[in-house]
Formats: C-alpha cells, structure tokens, sequence
C-alpha cells in the first residue's frame, strides 16, 4: 500500500523537472490578460460603490453624469432592476439555509461597503471614473452588523428581514457525551480565524461583447465552464448564445472561483448598447469587492486519556458568510467539517456550524477553503493537549495518528483515506530540521533566560482535495458534479492536441498534460499542444479549484490517450494484417508481437486521416474523449516543522527554518510541485503572521490598500527547505494527490504553534493571528490585544 | 495637450496625452505595450515596473509627460532576436514564475538590481526586491533566478 520514496530519475516524461511550456510568452510580455483585449468600439465601464456598510438608498441621480463628455449611459439598480436576476449560490447546504436575493447592483439597500449601486460607460477609463463623481446618492444609514456572536442575538439589526442566521449544519460520528464524561483530560480553546484578502496579483477584469444575437464574455476567472452556466441562468441569454473565454489569469486562489456582480452587468450593459465593455477593477476596488476567506470563530473541545489517546473532539463554529451567500460560501466551512479530525483516531466526533451574515464582503473560497481553518484548529489544540499533558508534540500525534498499515482508513468523520504514511513523512521532516538539536537549543536559551526564545512548531496534516466524486457532492448539497473532461486528439502530422475542461492560471497544465501525453501515446513532449479556458474550444469541463487539476483533469486526460491508443491498436492491427491481441504497444510504436512488423502512433495518425486503408467501421479519426469522475478525494498529508525566533522584547517574530516534507503520492512534475508548495506555505505563512482585513467599528474597510494589507515580500520569507515522500493515491491510475493547498493548509498552525511554543514558560497559551510583534508582545506581557 | 516624444523598446512615438495620463496608461492602452500590466494602484506591487533611462520606474507613478524626451525599456523589449536576456532565461530555468502577472515587473527590477550590485547575494536580492510582490511562488525560486541571471549576465553581457 505504502512506498517509500524512490530517487531514481525518471525514465519516462512524467517524473521528471520539464520547464515550463506556458513561460516564454510570460517572460516576454506577449500575454493575454483580459485587460489586454482591445476590441473595436469598445466601450470602459467604472462602478460607483457604496461608502456604507448598511444603508437604505434613497436616491441615485444620475442625470448630471449622462451629459458629460464621453460618457456613454449611466445606469443605477433600478435600471438592472427587471433583468439583472439574483447572484447564484451553489451549495445550500442545509434544509434551513437562507439564500437572499443579491442583485448584482444593488437596487433599494446596500448591505456591505463597496456594492455597486450605479455604473458609468463611457469612450475610456479615465472619462468613466470622472463621470462618477457626478452621479449623487442619497442614503438613509443602517446599523452595521460586525460580530457574529452579536449578530445572533435578537437585539441584533438585521441583515436580511429573515434574520442574520444563513444555516446551522450538524456532523455527529460516535457518541460524543460518553467520550467527553469522565474524560481525564479535556482541553477547550477558542480560535479566530480572521478575515483574509485572497490578493491574486491580476486584477479582476470583463470583456463582454456581442453580434446582437451571441454573446462573448472574456473573464479573468477559474470557472469559464461554471460562469458559462451561471450566467445563462442569471441573466436569460441561452447557454448556447454564450461563449466564456478565460484568457491569460494571474493568479486565482479561489478569488476567481465566482460568479461576480461584474461579469453578470458587463453581459446586461452590452446587451443593451450593442458594443463591447470592458471594466477592469482597482485593487482598492478589488480588495473591497473580491469575495474574502476565512472568518470563522472555532470553539474546539478535545477530550484524551492521561496517556495521550484521543477519546473525542467537538468542534461549534461561528462563520463569517457576508452580506450574502455567493457561488459556494456556505460550502466552505462544511468541506473544513470533514478535516478537524485530521490524521488522528478517535471514537467520536461532534460537530456543529452556524452562518452568520454580517454587513462585511461575503466569503468563499480561499486557498485551502474551510480545510485550513480545520487543520489549525486541531494541529493547534494538539499542542495544547501536549502542553497539558507534559508530552512532546509530536510523541502525542504519533500516538494517535493513523499507522501505514492501517490504510484504507475510514474516519471518524466517514472519509475513507487510501494511502499516507506519516511515520517516513515525519521521519524525514525531523532529520532535516535537525529535531533533537533545535530542542536543546530551545532548553538551552530557556535556561539562559536570553531576550529571543527559540520556538519549534509542528504541523502533521493532512486534506480532502481533488473535488471531488460527484455523488458525494450531491450528498453534501452541491449544485454540481466533480467530474473533468478531456479530449486527445491525433492530428495529421502526428502532433497531439489536448483540450482540457480545467482552467489553469498559473499551475502550469499545459507542461503537466503534454508530461502525460507523452508518456501515454509515445510522442515527444514538444509535439503536445493543450488548449484550455475557452468554452467554445473546450465545451466541457468542472474548472480548477480545491487541488482537482490534476488528480481529476489529468487523469481524464490520461483515459482519453487510453482510448486513443486502443483506437490506434485496432488500425495498426488491420494494417498489420494481424490480431489486434497480437499488437504490443511500446514507446508509440505498435509492433506485432515477436515480429518487427510495427506502425508508429504518427503513422497511423496519418492513415486514419487519409482514411484510404481502415478497418470495416472504422470513423476514420484517432481521437477520444473522456469524462472521469472520481471515486474518492485525494488525501495528500505531511510533516512540517517551523524554528521561529521570538524576541520577548520587541515582539517580533523571526522564521528561522521551516522545513515542509509533503506527500502528494507520484509527482508528474518535481519542479511544478514544488513551486505549488513554496508559493502554499507563504500563503499560509502570511496568514499567521502578516494579513488581516480590517472593518472598523462603522463597517468600513481598512485595509483597502496592499499598503495597508500586508502580503508578504521577499524579505518577510525565509528559505524553504521542501522534500518528499511518495505514497501513490490508490485511487486513480496516475497514483497522484493534489498539492495546490497542502502548502497554505499546513503550514499556519506550524508557525503559531512556534510562536507559542516559544512563549510556553511565560504562560502564553495562544496568539491571536495574525502574530504581529504587537500582539506577541502583548501576549507575552498579559496584556490581551 | 502637451505633446511628448519618448521612445519605447526602441521605438520612437509622438503623442498628445492628457496631463494626467499615467505612463502605464500610455504604454498599455495609448501604444499597445500590454505586456506591462498594473496590479495596484498604491505603487505597493512592482507589477508595471519598467526601465527609464536605464532605472527601474513603477510606471503606475509616473506621468507620461513625466516620460517626455526619455528612453523605456518593457519586459517586451528585453530580447533580441529571438534570444531572451539572462534574467528572463533565469527565471525559465529556475521556476521562477507562475502565473506570471508579477514577471515583467519582477525581471525587470531584478535587471536594474544587477545594474547596482553585479554579483548579489541572496539578501541583496531579497531587499532588492522588496518593492516587487509576487503571490504564486513565495520568492525562493525568483531568489535563485536572479542569482543565476546576474551570473549569466555577468557573463554574457559586455
């Protein structure tokens, strides 16, 4: 079941480092960002944005701004009003689950800051943003709705008149009660999860155009096949009328994973003028308007006997949902339900999940969605139970992890993990830490009472990805399946061509795919094209999201070469004047067996298309489809360890090493997996100690700026030292896991976990994240923050 | 309109531009230079960082009338012939992008740190860079690249 990592080089393409097919146009600025599309009379939409967090509108007059120059139209809600639809949510997740009308403009009342209430379009985007300062509004204020413990009271003011509760969910696995009584030990914590910007470093941005009868929407989304849909059923056009182009897309982290108020007006405004619009956000725009992540308020009870075993756990969680549910808000802290358990055994689990709304941007989506609030929750009350119970960290999990060879595992909460080994991952980890000396180090500077104290964080996770087996998504509410599309398709000259239904933007699965291919079909890495982001190309697909690229895409591009090749087995065979069962497959060339009778895969490309010589019924194509829907998530796992330098005078928090040993089962592509960890773990990083979207007392967004939202620079970061071991999935026949947010869900409680590892002896048991030098300080001096 | 002549990536053009153009603006929408794009608008990201007269600009912080008279040089015109410049090859080899939005701005500031400092260590580059965000790959292959490019342009260029 369980293998060691192996450090042969590989023989074949997959396995091996390829550079990166999608960078010589990024390197050299010939890229198509949506805010590069020019189109002939196109016209510059600005939207006009509320200033409040709550109002009534009582008035939107617009006539001042329609006579100045180069201005278009002007619209307000009221304009939208008969044909603007409501914003789609996806995933209700419960019987009880409240999903209000979200007009993409707001038409009467506005409920977070930054809801468009009128746009201007105008000849360009300098004219459309003067116009807006002639369009006057006048608003009756409403109590913001900050806190969602304050939220769920009955004094609160609502958001929406049916209250501010959007659902409760409920997970129960084993007898919770009899786990907690009488446990000899019960350890209870509360943990917040703040607010995060997702700060994909491309702007949003929409192109929207049409011929009068189909319409054209450039977006700069993760989902043009989910958009496609979403849009036909919120705005009327026919899903046949509408063509989606994802083009170039810097950068998603779930941000782009929306149906947005934008998209949705650019397709109304240009169907009712008649000429391509274009509107590209401002990040202060964007940092209002883009959905936010995290947000959730963890109450985590976790009960153990004296030796360590696990005996319950009880997770009550508060989550942000915003002024309304968007495409998958509500799902976010469900998929996180299934992962508080993590990698650990125990006889009962209880979970219960309330939404909260609040007059703030709505959540969704974040690198890791609703799986990284869970593994810090956990990985951190595991330290705590360590800290109580006198144990080492990691001696506790070792005690409580699943062993290798107890997989297939079925947990607690019901998920049937195929393969891990968490011994080699941590083995590994602790040898290239260098464990046992960082320790010493730590008692030693402990002894000396020196001003920096050394703290060693721990982080053995593990995740559900891959999204996902689409029965299970229905079981879970979801308005959709998980399954991907591909096609192969031999061309003439022998070249292939791959359109895929997931949609990269960044994760480079044109080197990833043409791996496969190459591998699959014989054919040389370069003779690989793979098209993708185009629903008028690739007319089928589920999107990229939740680390499925590969462990659902891939693999169904794999299937579909399978198909290829038994088509191309057939044809050799009839050409060959041999049995089809005769004809072995090798390198692409198909040879009848013990003879050196043999065609090649680019040979018989070329029959097929000349289709002189086929086989009775044969269509004369060598290409397939295929659509594969998986029978299980992916579940990669490691062992992350974090030395952190806390100076107990000033606060500061200085990463000294972080080592990240990650298990994602066979790897296609070393270099590419490894740049999804590093760029996973500053994400995660960055949450501990550096970002935090502020709303101030009225309902209003600090943190408009990225001078005022802290991502990290160069300078912040440490060097990463990532290793692996390799477990293949035994759940698909690559062996892969999906690695897009291993990185970002494991390493933020190994960083707090340093922190407060380091301030043990001073009596700190938590850090509020994120950990700035203030917060530590205070925490150090008794101070809450 | 003031009247500017400037010349981008060896091209000379003579413009009318508002007062308020900003120079990224020119390049992007007025001259079609897209292959500089804007990721903020606080001067916070690095992302339209070009070569003026040879010094890295956030080009989002500058006029275009700013710009008169001055050579610029974007990310699209770092190669010649075919043939990329070090760092751009740098970046290729070590991994150093993902999606790419940030790169432009990211090589070429890494270009114009090299200008200073011909052989930086990985401090140097970390500071260098410090007014360059990049969201994807958590700046330790941008790092590598940028020692291997100032080694190859050490090299390379005369």
């Amino acid at each position: 079941m369980t293998e060691q990592l192996t450090r042969e080089p590989a023989t074949g393409e997959v396995g091996r480092a390829r550079r990166r097919k999608e960078d010589a146009r990024l390197i050299t600025g010939r890229t198509q960002w949506t805010d590069n599309i020019h189109l002939p009379g196109m016209l510059h939409v600005a939207f006009l944005r509320s200033p409040m967090a709550h109002a009534k509108i009582l008035r939107v007059d617009t006539s001042a701004a329609r006579g100045l120059p180069g201005v278009v139209a002007v619209y307000s809600g009221e304009d939208f009003a008969a044909e603007q639809g409501s914003l789609p949510c996806a995933w209700p997740v419960s019987d009880d689950c409240v999903i209000p009308e979200h007009p993409p403009m707001a038409v009467s009342r506005v409920r977070y800051p930054g809801e468009a209430v009128a746009c201007v379009v105008a000849t360009d985007r300098y004219r459309a943003a003067d116009a807006l300062e002639a369009i006057e509004v006048d608003y009756e204020p409403l109590p913001a709705v900050l806190d969602m413990t304050g939220a769920l009271t009955d004094a609160a003011p609502k958001v929406h008149e049916s209250g501010n509760k959007a659902f409760t969910w409920k997970f129960a696995g084993g007898d919770i009660d009899a786990a907690l009584q009488d446990a000899p030990v019960v350890v209870e914590r509360t943990y917040v999860q703040q607010r995060l910007i997702p700060s994909a470093m491309e702007p949003r941005a929409v192109v929207a155009t049409t011929d009068g009868d189909s319409f054209t929407l450039y977006s700069a989304t993760q989902i043009p096949h989910i958009l496609r849909v979403m849009a036909a059923l919120t705005t009327g056009i026919p899903e046949h009328k509408l063509r989606v182009i994802a083009p170039d897309v810097g950068g998603g982290f779930g941000s782009k994973l929306q149906v947005t108020a934008e998209e949705i007006l650019a397709l109304l405004i240009t169907r009712r003028l008649g000429r391509p619009v274009k509107w590209t956000e401002s990040r202060s725009e964007g940092n209002l308007t883009v959905h936010h992540g995290r947000d959730q308020l963890q109450r985590i009870t976790v009960a153990a006997d004296r030796d360590g075993r696990l005996r319950g756990l009880k997770v009550d969680l508060l989550a942000d949902m915003g002024a309304y549910l968007m495409l998958v808000t509500p799902g976010v802290p469900v998929l996180g339900a299934f992962m508080y358990n993590a990698i650990y055994k125990m006889d009962a689990y209880d979970f219960t999940c309330t939404g909260v709304f609040t007059t703030k941007m709505p959540t969704d989506a974040y690198r890791g969605a609703g799986r990284p609030e869970a593994t810090f929750a956990i990985e951190r009350i595991m330290d705590e139970l360590a800290a109580e119970l006198g144990l080492d960290p990691l001696d506790l999990r070792r005690r409580n992890w699943i062993a290798h060879e107890e997989f297939p595992y079925t947990t607690i909460a019901g998920l049937t993990y195929d393969s891990g080994n968490y011994e080699a991952a941590t083995a590994k980890a602790m040898e290239l830490f260098g464990y046992e000396e960082l320790r010493a180090e730590q008692a030693a500077r402990r002894e000396a009472g020196d001003p920096v104290q050394l703290g060693i964080g721990v982080s053995t996770y593990t995740e559900m990805c891959g999204l996902a087996p689409s029965r299970v998504l229905g079981a879970l509410a979801y308005s959709a399946g998980g399954w991907e599309h591909a096609s192969v398709r031999m061309l003439p000259t022998g070249a292939v061509e791959v359109v895929t239904g997931t949609s990269p933007h960044g994760q480079g699965h044109v080197t990833s795919w043409s791996q496969i291919v190459a591998d699959a079909l014989g054919v040389p890495f370069e003779a690989v094209t793979v098209l993708h982001g185009d629903t008028a190309v690739s007319h089928k697909g589920m999107d990229t999201y939740g680390s499925r690229s590969l462990v659902v895409g891939g693999v169904a591009v794999l299937r579909a070469c399978e198909k290829v090749k038994e088509k191309a087995r057939r044809l050799a065979a009839h050409m060959l004047e041999a049995a089809a069962e005769d004809i072995e497959f090798d390198a692409g060339s198909f040879r009848v067996k013990g003879t050196s009778a043999a065609k090649s895969i680019q040979e018989l490309a070329f029959a097929a298309f000349a289709a002189h010589n086929l086989p009775d019924g044969f269509e004369p194509r060598l290409d397939a489809d295929a659509t594969f829907d998986p029978e299980n998530f992916s579940y990669p796992h490691g062992t992350h360890l974090c030395a952190v330098e806390v100076d107990t005078e000033t606060g500061m928090s200085k990463i000294r090493s972080y080592v990240a040993v990650d298990d994602v089962g066979n790897v296609v592509n070393p270099l590419i997996v490894e740049g999804q960890v590093h760029g996973g773990l500053a994400q995660g990083i960055a949450q501990a100690l550096y970002e935090e979207a502020v709303y101030d007392g009225e309902g209003n967004l600090l943190t408009t700026t990225m001078a005022d939202y802290l991502l990290p620079t160069a300078l912040d970061l440490p060097d990463f030292i990532t290793d692996r071991t390799e477990t293949p999935a035994t759940t698909n026949p690559l062996g892969v896991k999906g690695v897009g947010e291993a990185g970002t869900i494991a390493s933020t409680p190994a960083v707090v976990n340093a922190i407060v590892d380091a301030l043990r002896p001073y009596g700190v048991t938590d850090v509020r994240m994120p950990c700035t030098p203030e917060r530590v300080w205070r925490a150090i001096h008794g101070s809450s923050s | 309109m003031p009247r500017i002549t400037v010349t981008v990536d060896g091209v000379g053009y003579e413009e009318e531009v508002e007062p308020r153009l900003l120079l990224v603006h020119l390049l992007r929408d007025t001259l079609g230079k897209t292959g500089t794009p804007i990721g903020c608008d606080t001067t916070n990201c690095g992302a339209c960082t070009v070569l003026m007269d040879g010094k890295s600009v956030k080009s989002c912080s500058v006029l275009a009338v700013q710009a008169d008279g001055s050579e610029i040089t974007t990310v699209e015109g770092l190669s010649a012939n075919g043939v990329w410049h070090p760092m751009q090859r740098a970046f290729h080899e070590e991994h150093a992008l993902q999606c790419g939005f940030c790169t432009p701005g990211m090589i070429i500031a890494a270009i114009d740190l090299v200008r200073t400092d011909p052989d930086p260590d990985d401090a140097t580059i970390r500071e260098g860079l410090e007014g360059n965000l990049c969201r994807c790959t958590g700046y330790c292959n941008i790092v590598r690249a940028v020692r291997r490019g100032a080694q190859e342009m050490g090299v390379n260029t005369p």
